[in-house]
C-alpha cells in the first residue's frame, strides 16, 4: 500500500522533520505563473474527462497543481468544478455510474491506476465540504476520528490540540473539547472539518465551496486560514465566488459549460487556467474575461 | 350551509371517530381490570396451572413468553440489523435482485402471521429443521414474523443518517465498514432500537401461529430452550375456553400481565426516542 503512494512525512508528528518555513516564499501579488511552475507539481492532470451514466460531465482537462499554493476552481454552475475537485481525491467513485477517463498524478504517481486503494488516497489529501458536515458526536472525537480509524491510539490529545490550533480554533474550544461539535456556529463547525482533515496528516486539503454556507465574518476567518495553511499544505478550492478566489488564490482556473451541437447535452470545460493576477487583470480567452467582469454568470 | 359550519360538522366527525377508538380500549381495559384484579395473586407468577382455578398459575407461561422475548431479540436484531445495513449501504438498488428483495420484504410484512405459523409447521417442527414444538420454534417463527418489520423500520433509521456524514467519514480515509460500524450505526441505534422494541411487543402477543405449531395448553414444569412450551397469549386462550368462573378471573389477569409487559416495552422505545432523537 505505502509503496503505492509517495511518502509524505507527518507534518504532525514531533518527530518529523519541521518545514523550514522560509523557504517558502509567500506569494507576492504580481506572481506571474511562471513563478509558481518552479515548484513541484503535487498534481498533474491530463486530458480528463468525467460522466455519470455515460453523460459527459467534464471533458478533457488538463492542468497542473503545484506544492504550497492555493490554487482556486471558477465558474457558473453546471460547470464541472466540484466534479473535478471531487477526483483528486477519488471521491467520484462513490457516486453511482460516474467513470473517469484520462489522467490524475499526484506527485507522479496516477491516482486512478490499478491497484491503488482509494481509502488510502483520501488519507492523503483531504477533503473539506460545502455544508459543515461535524459527527454527532464531542468535538473532540471529531478530529481523533481520522487517527482512529488509522489504528493511532497513542498521542492523540497533542493531535487534537495541533489541529485545532492549525485551524484556528484551539482558543475557542479548548474549555469544551468533550461537548457535542453540533453546538458549535457554522463558521466554528467548518474550521472543526479543517481541523479533522488536518488530523490526518495530509499534505492537500481540497475545499469543495467551504464558505458558501458562512456569514461574511466566518467565511474572512476561513480565507485567513487558507492564507496560513497554504505555508504547509497544498490548497486547491472550489468557489463560485470570484472575489474570494482573488484573495486567496495563486492561480485560478476558469471552467466554463460547452453546448454540444445538437443543442441537447452540455458539459463542463477548463477555458483558462493562469495565475490568479492575471486571470482578473488581462485574461486571454474572451469567456474568461466576459466572467469576471461580471458580463456572464 | 356555512363554511364555518362545515368545519365544525368535520371537527365533530373527527372527535366522533377519536372517541369511539378510545371508548373501546376505555371499555377494554376497565373491564379487564374488573375482571383480572381478583385474580392478579402472587400464585399467578409462581404456580403452574391446575384443573382448579384457584390452585392455578401462569408460571410456565409467563417464563416462556420471557425466553421467547429473549430469544427473538437474539435472532432478530443481527438479521435485521445485517439484512438493513445491505440493503441501504451495500445494495447496488438498480439490480434486479436487490429490488426483488426489496419487494419481497415489503410484501413478507403484510402476510398474516398464521401463514409463518403454517411454514414453521412444516419447516421448523417438522420438515427440514424437524426440531419438534419446543420453544426454540417458536421462537424461529416469531422471529419470521417481524423480521420484515423489523428490517424496514431499521432501515428508515439508516436512510435517515445524512449522507454528509458518510462522506464525511471517508474523506477521512476510513473504510466503509470503519463508517458503518462508528458513525452510521450509532447514529442510528435510537430508531433501530425503537423499531425493534415495537416488533417485538407485537410478537409477544402473536397466538395464532403458536396455537398452530402446537404450543402445549397444559405445561405444568417451566420451559426450557428445548422443550414443550406454553406461551402467555396460549394461556389466556386455554383459560377463556373453560367454563368455569375462576378461570375466566384468571384469563383476565393475565391479560393485565401480558398487557404490563407490552407496554413497558413500547414505554422503553418511546423513552428511547426521545432520550437519543438526533436533530442534523
Amino acid at each position: 500500500m505505502d509503496e503505492k503512494l509517495p511518502k509524505t512525512h507527518s507534518r504532525l508528528n514531533p518527530d518529523s522533520p519541521s518545514i523550514d518555513s522560509a523557504r517558502i516564499a509567500e506569494v507576492a501579488v504580481g506572481t506571474t505563473k511562471r513563478d509558481i511552475e518552479r515548484r513541484d507539481k503535487v498534481f498533474h492532470v491530463g486530458d480528463l474527462s468525467v460522466a455519470y451514466n455515460g453523460k459527459l460531465a467534464l471533458r478533457g482537462v488538463s492542468l497542473d497543481v503545484y506544492e504550497n499554493t492555493v490554487t482556486a476552481f471558477i465558474g457558473p454552475s453546471g460547470c464541472g468544478k466540484s466534479t473535478f475537485i471531487r477526483c483528486f481525491n477519488r471521491m467520484n467513485d462513490l457516486i453511482l455510474g460516474a467513470t473517469v477517463d484520462g489522467e490524475v498524478a499526484y506527485h507522479g504517481k496516477d491516482l486512478y491506476a490499478r491497484g491503488v486503494d482509494p481509502v488510502e488516497v483520501r488519507r492523503r489529501i483531504g477533503m473539506v465540504f460545502q455544508k459543515p458536515n461535524p459527527f454527532p458526536k464531542s468535538i473532540y472525537d471529531n478530529v481523533a476520528f481520522g487517527p482512529r480509524v488509522l489504528g493511532q491510539k497513542k498521542g492523540l490529545d497533542e493531535l487534537v490540540e495541533g489541529s485545532l490550533r492549525r485551524a484556528a480554533l484551539w482558543d475557542e474550544v479548548k474549555d469544551r473539547l468533550k461537548d457535542g461539535a453540533l453546538g458549535l456556529s457554522g463558521g466554528q463547525q467548518q474550521r472543526l472539518c479543517i481541523a479533522r482533515a488536518l488530523a490526518t496528516s495530509p499534505d492537500v486539503l481540497l475545499m469543495d465551496e467551504p464558505a458558501s454556507a458562512l456569514d461574511p465574518i466566518a467565511t474572512a476567518a476561513i480565507e485567513d486560514l487558507m492564507h496560513d495553511l497554504k505555508r504547509e499544505y497544498t490548497i486547491v478550492v472550489v468557489t463560485h465566488n470570484m472575489q474570494q478566489a482573488a484573495r486567496v488564490a495563486d492561480m485560478t482556473a476558469f471552467f466554463s459549460v460547452e453546448v454540444h451541437e445538437d443543442g441537447k447535452g452540455r458539459n463542463g470545460i477548463l477555458v483558462e487556467y493562469d495565475a490568479t493576477t492575471k486571470m482578473f487583470t488581462q485574461p486571454s480567452d474572451k469567456r474568461t474575461e466576459d466572467y469576471v467582469t461580471g458580463r456572464f454568470g | 350551509m356555512s363554511r364555518k359550519v362545515k368545519g365544525r360538522i368535520f371537527v365533530g366527525a373527527m372527535v366522533f371517530c377519536l372517541a369511539v377508538s378510545f371508548g373501546t380500549l376505555g371499555w377494554l381495559l376497565v373491564t379487564t381490570f374488573i375482571d383480572g384484579i381478583p385474580g392478579l395473586t402472587g400464585k399467578l407468577f409462581t404456580d403452574p396451572p391446575s384443573t382448579q382455578p384457584e390452585e392455578a398459575g401462569a408460571r410456565p407461561a409467563i417464563l416462556a413468553t420471557i425466553y421467547l422475548a429473549v430469544l427473538l431479540l437474539m435472532m432478530t436484531v443481527p438479521i435485521g440489523v445485517a439484512t438493513a445495513i445491505y440493503l441501504e449501504e451495500y445494495a447496488h438498488k438498480e439490480r434486479w435482485y436487490n429490488r426483488l428483495l426489496e419487494l419481497n420484504i415489503q410484501n413478507l410484512a403484510a402476510v398474516p402471521a398464521i401463514v409463518y405459523g403454517i411454514l414453521g409447521l412444516a419447516f421448523v417442527v417438522r420438515g427440514p429443521l424437524g426440531i419438534g414444538r419446543v420453544l426454540l420454534a417458536g421462537a424461529i417463527i416469531l422471529t419470521l414474523v417481524v423480521l420484515p418489520t423489523l428490517i424496514i423500520s431499521s432501515r428508515e433509521a439508516i436512510r435517515a443518517v445524512p449522507d454528509s456524514i458518510r462522506q464525511g467519514g471517508l474523506a477521512l480515509g476510513a473504510t466503509q465498514w470503519q463508517v458503518i460500524w462508528r458513525q452510521v450505526l450509532p447514529a442510528s441505534i435510537p430508531g433501530i432500537a425503537t423499531g425493534s422494541i415495537l416488533a417485538l411487543s407485537r410478537a409477544v402477543g402473536e397466538t395464532a401461529p403458536l396455537l398452530l405449531i402446537g404450543a402445549l395448553q397444559y405445561v405444568a414444569f417451566d420451559p426450557t430452550v428445548l422443550g414443550a412450551f406454553t406461551a402467555l397469549p396460549v394461556q389466556i386462550y386455554t383459560w377463556i375456553k373453560f367454563p368455569n368462573p375462576g378461570f375466566q378471573t384468571l384469563a383476565a389477569a393475565a391479560i393485565i400481565v401480558l398487557l404490563a409487559i407490552v407496554l413497558t416495552m413500547n414505554a422503553i422505545a418511546i423513552f428511547l426516542r426521545n432520550r437519543f432523537r438526533q436533530t442534523w
